[in-house]
């Protein structure tokens, strides 16, 4: 556990766990330090960028807290159980649903069944704006990218790839392999927040 | 209304971009040379926040509707405003149906426009910028685009003749904050960062700035778990060649990062072309 400098204005605290970077992220955002522009959590991580900050300030008020959330144990969740869960109901008649089943020497019908019977949370955004890593897939359903990214894939697009999940925001090049798809709006510029999925929030597929 | 005759290579509307949303998947965005968009506001009386267009090598020509004040800094090109030769850093008059020509920088790479009440396109998530990763705000200026002028809020007086900038060098010293993942690099790698120079790749835009040099070595396997990513930073995929973050840069990444640019060094890097050079050198005084 330790907290580095990233350049002049922000901090990257290494929590050690995810748990623990979505309850210092939680932390962050109830009690928000003084010019705190950003806060990113990462898979284990968490990137506090302020550049108005005094940063040894910021970053002594970051170590107690990393204290806190380190210390919290398991038991406590409030991320996620305050966000409570959001179900996402899918039409799996995905384009890859054969090549997974060929990967991972399951059937369709077994691959669907473990994607809607696990329950994910959401790691960290990134790739593009309201794309969510989910984690929580099962280890049997790892499979790799494929070999050529499609140049677009359709928002609403339920997908996987290695370890994670994920439900595409917009349209976008793309190469995990397709499930499915849903009318959910994950991501919507309008909306506030626009991401349905912020980091903690945890998902649960309904077939 | 501004109309675009022509864009010039890459032309996009920008002001100070979106910060706020990183942990939601959303670059910052904004003018790559921020200062220079401030300036150019100065100069006609907006709020430094107000849009304006970023110009890459210059080579656009615009059509005013309405009589207009306007301002060009950053890269100095050659300007004609309705047929007058006229400068940088100053406020320019353009009368109804004038147009504004811009020549090819002499040095420098992106030129920024100002004009008294900002370009008023609709904002998305508080700002007009193109974000040119993840397609937010409006789209890069075509020939044909009409702008809106207005809604940068209460304009000032315009109040200067003309400011100073520049120079803009072809081999700046650029200062740098080692890590936060310097210690995933090898020492030899860390002492070639600094040895320099670096040379700019043809492989730049408003993500990043990749570089040619010495490669850096890691000390170790594997990547970062996604992690996340800040303006400026030096990040090194597998094959060494190092990358400076701009403002469009991912928010998360899994590539180490070796440095982070110093915060008023980096519109100088925003502002180099391919085959440019910079030299690395430490920040006095930043504990790392």
């Amino acid at each position: 556990m330790t907290i580095r400098r990233a350049g002049e204005h922000a901090l990257l605290v290494e929590t050690g766990s995810l748990e623990a970077a979505h309850r210092l992220d939680a932390l962050l955002r109830a009690d928000r330090p003084e010019h705190v522009e950003e806060i990113v959590p990462g898979q284990e991580t968490v990137l506090v960028v302020a550049p108005d900050a005094d940063q040894e300030r910021l970053e002594s008020r970051l170590a107690g807290l990393l204290a806190s959330v380190t210390d919290a144990g398991p038991a406590r969740d409030e991320t996620g159980t305050a966000a409570g869960i959001v179900e996402i109901p899918v039409v799996y008649d995905g384009d890859d649903l054969d090549s997974v089943a060929a990967l991972t020497g399951l059937t369709v019908a077994e691959v669907i069944a473990l994607h809607a019977g696990s329950e994910f949370v959401v790691g960290w955004l990134g790739f593009a704006p309201g794309f969510a890593y989910l984690i929580g897939l099962d280890p049997r359903l790892h499979v790799p990218r494929l070999d050529a990214p499609r140049t677009s894939v359709p928002p609403g697009s339920v997908a996987i790839a290695g370890p994670y999940s994920a439900v595409y925001p917009s349209a976008s090049p793309g190469g995990w392999r397709l499930l499915g798809r849903t009318d959910v709006r994950v991501w919507d510029v309008a909306a506030d927040p626009p991401a349905k999925l912020p980091p903690g929030t945890r998902v649960r597929f309904l077939p | 209304m501004i109309e675009i005759v022509s864009p010039g290579p890459y032309a996009t509307v920008q002001d100070l971009g979106r910060p706020g949303y990183a942990h939601l998947g959303v670059p910052r965005s904004g003018a790559a040379d921020a200062p220079s968009l401030r300036l150019a506001n100065r100069l006609v009386g907006n709020p430094e926040s107000a849009a304006g267009i970023e110009l890459t090598f210059g080579g656009a020509a615009l059509r005013f509707g309405d009589n207009a004040w306007i301002a060009l800094t950053g890269a100095p090109c050659p300007v004609d405003a309705d047929r007058r030769p006229t400068g940088m850093c100053a406020p320019v008059w353009i009368p109804q149906g004038g147009t504004l020509r811009v020549g090819t920088p002499r040095e420098g790479l992106r030129t920024y426009v100002a004009v008294r009440g900002g370009i008023g396109v609709e904002p998305v998530l508080g700002s007009r910028s193109t974000d040119s990763l993840s397609g937010l705000g409006p789209p890069p200026l075509r020939t044909g685009t009409v702008l809106p002028v207005g809604g940068a809020g209460p304009s000032a007086a315009i109040r200067v003749d003309s400011a100073v900038q520049g120079p803009f060098s072809s081999c700046p010293p650029v200062r740098i904050v080692l890590g936060p993942r310097a210690d995933w690099f090898t020492p030899d790698a860390v002492a070639a960062l600094r040895a320099g120079p670096y040379e700019v790749a043809t492989e730049i835009n408003r993500v990043g700035v990749r570089l040619r040099g010495a490669a850096l070595e890691r000390a170790r396997g594997g990547e970062i778990p996604s992690e996340g990513m800040t303006l400026g930073a030096v990040q090194v995929p597998p094959d060494g060649r190092p990358i400076v973050f701009l403002a469009d840069h991912p928010t998360t990444g899994g590539y180490p990062v070796i440095g982070v640019v110093a915060a008023r060094d980096l519109p100088l890097v925003a502002q180099l072309r391919p085959g440019d050079r910079l030299w690395f050198r430490p920040v006095p005084g930043v504990r790392t």
